[in-house]
């Protein structure tokens, strides 16, 4: 029970996530405010479960003035509206001290569009199935009276079901014609040109045959036809809006505010992109800086984890440069910006996000090679089709009739639903193991990954130092001087010591150490010349020292820890044959030391952002399919090169919308990763392997003139419910 | 026959109202989120009932 309530206090009370740090904004700039009914609307990271849907919105319900505070579980949006005299923040951190990371939100048009879409996509399938089955009601009147039926009462049913056909087929086809029409205009062709083909030729033919009163109208064909299609149409924008609300994060993380200086001294919260260049900028003590700064005033120590991937804090003064990503630690710091914010580190790392993109777009996934062997059979055959039954003699209407039929029945329904529904099935399992994958193509990629590289700071390992050698009374003590600093060696200690109180006349000399005085004795935590010890000849990891008066130096010992899975992870991952490889911007010792417990060959330390892309690049070069997982802004780069990419939960919002997947838990998510996407790739060319051999039993009855729209139904349900199903084992297996 | 003059109309009226019903959940917003909606109706933090000598009385 007491791990329940211990869940509960903090983050998701399920455990589906870890509580997520917020980090430090000004949410203000973000109000949007009308007849004093202010709002804002904020993404939520770390709310997985209908538990932290109540416990967020009950506790924002109370907070005085709230009118209302609705969750969307499915996208993180929280849009909370309230009156009165409470501000943002106070709205923000009362989220924030639930346990979920809160950044401000506001949504762009590209994302509207990607919403309109899929939502016009969900009413056209939704007006179709309303004519399918209106059509079959009267298709199986005409089937079941078959040699009974009266020509005219056939012919008056047949042509209901046109006027009804008509209708949706420009209403709910238009998503066919239109993309059909682009690409022959540009003298392309596409999937939609076929398509459409087989649309106007089902539908003609049948209006023909009506008119004449022939026993044969295959209204109800086209429209099943485009209801299966536009089914796989909808899944296949569903997953792509997904995919692109990913990428709308990097947007979300530069609307960020911060604190500009104006010219009369006064701080004023402003949105990250109204900063210009020369503007000063108030970097307070645990804010994370969003514009690059050249340091004018103050000094403080500062954790560039982020951003270069060390994880030793260093000293920053006046005069120095401070990039975007860098957490400030322990000191207030002015600076003047050295461009607006889209001319930081950031944008330059935005770039290289791009880049990766564009390699990744060239990536042809198994549909679209099915696509292109499939559109050139299918034409040569029902054209071949059509000039044998002329020159054996039958009549231009039977061989055109013989022709549309071929068309119509080997149209590509399960061939347009083999992949998405995969997609879909294998993203809904990865998302109820806490693994949300980006874009549905990644599958494909992550199913041909043969190497491996990872991070190391945050990623192999924690990210947090832990301290290692403990000293009972000592560790007491210097826990007091420790607990007023956020230096993360000193949160290290409090994590040991526990809770307690805090010394008084705490003065932080950055770079240096903590001073306070505990029971009027003076004590010093900080750096060995600081604090007048020697230092020891032999040093793994950081380190602190800890004097006071008559007692020797006491060293404390820190270390970067593993995940506690980490190794057993990526000793299966070796003997599924992948090759492994460090890649990390911390130092030379530290990853030597990490890559010797692992027993990893290759490592390579202190590589910059582009290093990291450059590399990269070499071994996509070499013929290697790489798999990147990473979480610092510093791997975003090579996240978005690599073959295919990872970021765990708790990395930058850059990597994880440069990522395919964010995984939260423990490295042991990679093995489900792997084995899922082999899963689905698999099921993919089971379902592609299955629409091909329906190809080839119809293609032969359609040739040799034996389909009647009856059989055409059958046919196209029955291959499309196959695909559906085989799909669905992707889920069975995972359970 | 005659009978189907009727029961057509009859039929495709009642698809255009399923039809009908589906356009407005769609437009009222009832698929976006999916994942909250089935959390949502397992919640029972509702108000306490009135009591029941209050309501006879």
């Amino acid at each position: 029970m007491t791990m329940i309530t211990d869940a509960a206090a903090s983050g998701c009370p399920s455990g589906l996530a870890p509580p997520t740090p917020s980090q430090a904004s000004d949410f203000s700039a973000f109000v949007r405010e009308k007849k004093g009914l202010k709002t804002l609307t904020l993404s939520v990271r770390g709310a997985k479960c209908g538990g932290c849907l109540s416990k967020i919105e009950n506790k924002l319900s109370a907070v005085s003035g709230v009118q209302q505070a609705r969750m969307n579980l499915s996208n993180g949006k929280l849009q909370v509206a309230w009156t009165g005299a409470t501000t943002a923040d106070r709205i923000a951190d009362t989220v924030a001290a639930l346990g979920y990371g809160v950044s401000a939100f506001s949504e762009d048009s590209s994302a509207k569009a990607a919403k309109s879409e899929e939502r016009d996509l969900l009413i056209s399938m939704g007006v179709a199935a309303f004519a399918l089955a209106n059509v079959m009601l009267l298709s199986v009147s005409v089937w079941g009276g078959h040699g009974e039926m009266g020509e005219q009462t056939r012919t008056a049913l047949h042509g209901i079901s046109g006027l009804i056909a008509l209708p949706v087929l420009i209403f709910s086809g238009r998503h066919f014609f239109m993309s059909a029409f682009a690409a022959l205009r540009r003298g392309h062709a596409n999937m939609d040109v076929p398509i459409s083909l087989a649309l106007v030729l089902a539908f003609g033919v049948s209006v023909w045959e009506t008119a004449t009163g022939g026993a044969h109208a295959y209204f109800d064909a086209s429209i099943m036809l485009l209801c299966f299609l536009l089914i796989g149409r909808f899944l296949d924008a569903r997953l792509r809006r997904q995919t692109q609300a990913a990428a709308h994060e990097l947007a979300a993380l530069q609307n960020r505010s911060l604190n500009r200086i104006g010219a009369d001294g006064r701080a004023e919260a402003i949105r990250a992109d109204e900063v210009q260049k020369g503007d000063r900028i108030l970097l307070a003590a645990g804010e994370r800086a969003v514009v690059d700064l050249k340091i004018t005033q103050g000094m403080s120590g500062i954790d560039e984890s982020m951003v270069s991937g060390e994880s030793l804090p260093r000293t920053i003064g006046s005069g120095e440069t401070l990039y975007a990503g860098s957490l400030n630690l322990d000191q207030p710091l002015t600076g003047e910006a050295l461009g607006p914010a889209s001319d930081s580190l950031l944008s330059q790392i935005a770039d290289m996000l791009e880049a990766g993109e564009q390699k990744r777009a060239r990536y042809r996934q198994i549909a679209d090679k099915a696509v292109a062997l499939y559109v050139p059979f299918v034409h040569t055959t029902a054209a071949l089709a059509f000039v044998a039954w002329l020159m054996m003699g039958a009549s231009a209407h039977q061989a055109v009739l013989i022709a549309v039929s071929t068309l119509i029945i080997t149209c590509p329904c399960a061939l347009a639903l083999a992949a998405p529904v995969a997609q879909v099935v294998a993203s809904g399992s990865l998302f109820k193991q806490g693994i949300f994958l980006r874009s549905g193509d990644a599958l494909e990629r992550l199913a041909e990954i043969d190497h491996l590289v990872l991070d190391k700071t945050g990623t192999l390992t924690l990210g947090t130092p832990r301290l290692v050698s403990a000293h009972g009374e000592e560790l007491q003590l210097a826990a007091h001087l420790a607990r007023a600093s956020r230096h993360p060696l000193s949160r290290a200690i409090v994590e040991t010591a526990g809770p307690g109180s805090i010394a008084d006349d705490i003065r932080e000399h950055p770079g240096l150490g903590v001073e306070g005085s505990v029971n009027s004795q003076s004590y010093r935590l900080g750096s060995a010349e600081w604090v007048g010890a020697s230092a020891p000849v032999s040093q793994t990891g950081p380190s602190l020292w800890f004097v006071g008066p008559d007692m020797k130096p006491v060293l404390f010992e820190f270390e970067d820890q593993l995940q506690s899975d980490a190794s057993e992870t990526l000793a299966a991952l070796k003997q599924r044959g992948l090759g492994l490889e460090i890649l990390s911007g911390d130092r030379g010792e530290a990853v030597s030391k990490i890559a010797n417990t692992l027993a990893i060959e290759t490592w390579h330390a202190q590589v910059s952002p582009t290093g990291k892309a450059d590399r990269l690049d070499a071994l996509r070069a070499a013929g290697k399919k790489v798999l990147m997982v990473g979480d610092g802004l510093n791997d975003a780069g090579a996240l978005a090169l690599a073959h295919a990419s990872l970021a765990p939960g708790g990395a930058m919002d850059v990597s994880q919308s440069a990522s395919d997947a964010v995984y939260s838990g423990g490295l042991g998510a990679l093995q489900t990763v792997l084995s899922v996407s082999k899963r689905t790739k698999n099921v993919m060319l089971q379902n592609f392997g299955l629409a091909a051999a329906y190809n080839c039993v119809a293609v032969p009855i359609a040739v040799t003139g034996h389909v009647t729209p009856l059989i055409a139904a059958i046919a196209m349900s029955a291959s499309s419910l196959i695909v559906t199903l085989n799909a669905l084992r992707i889920k069975g297996a995972l359970t | 026959m005659t009978i189907i003059i009727y029961l057509i109309p009859v039929a495709l009226g009642l698809g255009l109202l399923g039809l009908g019903a589906f356009l407005w959940s769609v437009s009222t917003n009832q698929y976006d989120d999916l994942d909250g909606a089935a959390h949502r109706i397992l919640m029972d933090d509702d108000a306490p009932l009135p009591r029941r000598s209050k309501l006879s009385e």
